[in-house]
């Protein structure tokens, strides 16, 4: 199962990307365990998604609960509390 | 109901006019938001920014008696004095657009995805934009 992945602001420099497309492993079916699963990757990952950041996700432009699921095709963006206006 | 994410600059006066040709309106309300102090960029998440912004839109206006409504937000680099964004509401009396322009801001600040950086770095959200939409609720 695939989806687009996208990151903002300081977490887009923190992870030194603006998205991907990534291939869920099975079991990974909501935007928390999403988050889980690219902290493992370790490093910056680590860092800028480790579980006292706060950081806002959407699934398909809408803003989402972590416990939101996921499902292939889907838009993912992960970013920091946002500071428009 | 117009909803514009743009870099150019805009004319608040002109906006705010095109909201009162209708001889129902009987009130207008607006907000301007300026750069404070020191340069800023704005990112923000194209298509997902215009989407939220609707979507607010059509929250107050299921709240409150909007007849039309204006909402501008500016992107890419600012200059202290600078116009960010522009809200205007309007409605047959004063109390629903007053109220319906502050709902769309307070909702704005905490939904819609808009991010600002300064020289000094990324600009942390504040606690007090969350209990200012809060209180909506």
């Amino acid at each position: 199962m695939k989806v687009k992945v996208l990151f903002f602001a300081a977490l887009r420099e923190q992870l030194g990307t603006a998205g991907e497309e990534i291939e869920l492993p099975s079991g990974v079916g909501t935007l928390a365990a999403l988050r889980s699963h690219l902290r493992g990757r370790g490093g910056a990952w680590e860092l800028a998604l480790a579980d006292g950041k706060l950081i806002r996700m959407a699934v398909n432009q809408d803003m989402a609960q972590p416990s939101a699921a996921i499902k292939a095709g889907d838009e993912v963006a992960f970013f920091p509390p946002v500071t428009g206006g | 109901m117009k909803v514009s994410v743009q870099a150019q600059d805009f004319d608040a006066g002109a906006e705010i006019r095109a909201l009162s040709r209708d001889p129902k309106v009987g009130a207008v309300a607006s907000f301007i938001g300026v750069v404070r102090e020191v340069a800023m960029t704005l990112e923000h998440y194209p298509g997902m920014t215009e989407r939220a912004l609707q979507r607010i839109v059509v929250e107050a206006s299921a709240r409150w008696q909007v007849m039309d409504c204006t909402v501008i937000h500016r992107t890419g680099t600012l200059l202290p004095t600078d116009q960010i964004v522009l809200v205007a509401v309007a409605s047959a009396h004063r109390g629903d657009a007053f109220a319906a322009c502050e709902f769309i801001m307070d909702y704005l600040k905490t939904q819609a995805p808009f991010w600002k950086k300064e020289a000094a770095g990324w600009v942390e959200a504040r606690a007090s934009d969350d209990r200012s939409a809060e209180r909506w609720k």
